[in-house]
């Protein structure tokens, strides 16, 4: 094999890595902020870092500023146009169930190479949109029994690290890059963050 | 992988794989055509059907994923009175430029009415936004879902079922 088709063949593996095959992006795991000594600045630094999940498109899109849900890494407008509905799920005469089945479904061709699902597919209720929030409003909202869905925050570590919907982010089908690191590390994070005190960077800084 | 499918009050034997999108099955297997491929992609609602009278993309359902559901096609819009309707209101304002998108179109409509009796502008554009139509024939489309919502109110006491 020369030169010239050695990298061909080069050129032809990494075209046809898709997304999902690619490297995930690194999500630090709670023991790196172990030297951060003042308690509040390490519980500050752990969701800080959590951030870096509840921040990602594939968390975002469906956490929108509007009742209308957003799609693709540069949140642009869902096709089609979709209302959440009353209950979140989309309307009663055009559910979200019309297209996002049980499971992540391929398709039959385009650019879109699968159609994302999952049991329990919808939009996040309005108290909890994160789109144009900065990261220190997430961690306010998230703490809030108003706007958090009335959990406590055992309930909130509890559903961020087990819950299926929040764990399709990290398996959202093909074309689509997943949310950084594992749902496991990221519960971690939260799990260390709520051990400690639950702090929140303050929104003026 | 066997299979049995209720399709439009039907009962169908059908041999696929398991991960067959059901337009295929319908088109291919079932012969039953009128469900259309458009996009492939569940955003154009050419291939929009009734699963368990909730409208579905037939190109993105797997067989697996259906069990003992009730599936409903065009081409059994004609078995309710809303389906007559619906007809009878896009012969009536002559709806169809190439017709393509139009089983699709039917069938989301179809579903709005029933459940929604009286639609407004904003109801019909909500739901039919899941529906391409490359004629651009969405303003006939508005006014024959209202002209099949008026004639369904006024001519079927149990309302739009």
């Amino acid at each position: 094999m020369n030169r010239a088709h050695a990298l061909a063949l080069l050129c032809i593996v990494f075209a046809s890595m898709s997304l999902a095959d690619a490297p995930l992006e690194p999500l630090r795991a709670p023991q790196a902020f172990d030297s951060i000594r003042n308690r509040a600045a390490r519980s500050n630094a752990y969701f800080t870092e959590a951030a870096k999940v509840l921040q990602h498109p594939r968390c975002l899109n469906c956490h929108p500023a509007t009742r209308t849900p957003t799609q693709g890494d540069d949140l642009h407008p869902h096709m089609p146009l979709v209302q959440a509905g009353p209950e979140n799920r989309g309307t009663k005469e055009l559910p979200c169930s019309s297209c996002h089945g049980p499971e992540n479904a391929p398709t039959l061709g385009g650019r879109v190479k699968s159609v994302p699902g999952n049991e329990h597919w919808s939009l996040a209720p309005a108290s909890m949109a994160w789109q144009g929030l900065t990261t220190a409003q997430i961690c306010e909202q998230i703490k809030d029994p108003k706007r958090n869905g009335n959990r406590t925050l055992a309930q909130i570590e509890k559903h961020l690290a087990e819950d299926h919907l929040v764990g399709w982010a990290w398996h959202p089908g093909e074309g689509r890059a997943p949310a950084p690191g594992t749902q496991e590390v990221f519960g971690q994070l939260i799990a260390a963050w709520v051990k400690t005190g639950a702090h929140c960077q303050q929104a003026s800084l | 992988m066997s299979q049995q499918l209720s399709i439009n009050g039907v009962t169908h034997t059908v041999d696929v794989d398991e991960d067959t999108p059901l337009l295929w099955v319908l088109r291919d297997v079932v012969g039953l055509t009128g469900t259309k491929f458009g996009c492939g992609i569940a955003l154009c609602g050419a291939c929009t059907v009734h699963i368990d009278g909730v409208p579905r993309r037939a190109c993105i359902t797997s067989v697996k994923s259906l069990g003992n559901a009730s599936i409903r096609t065009i081409e059994a819009l004609e078995t309710t009175p809303v389906g007559r309707s619906l007809q009878k209101a896009w012969l009536d304002l002559e709806v169809v430029q190439c017709g393509y998108c139009q089983s699709g179109q039917l069938m989301s409509a179809a579903a709005l009415l029933a459940g929604n009796a009286a639609p407004s502008d904003a109801d019909i554009d909500t739901v039919m936004s899941g529906n391409v139509c490359r004629c651009g024939t969405y303003g006939r489309i508005r006014a024959a879902i209202k002209q099949a919502a008026n004639e369904i109110q006024h001519t079927t006491p149990e309302g739009a079922q």
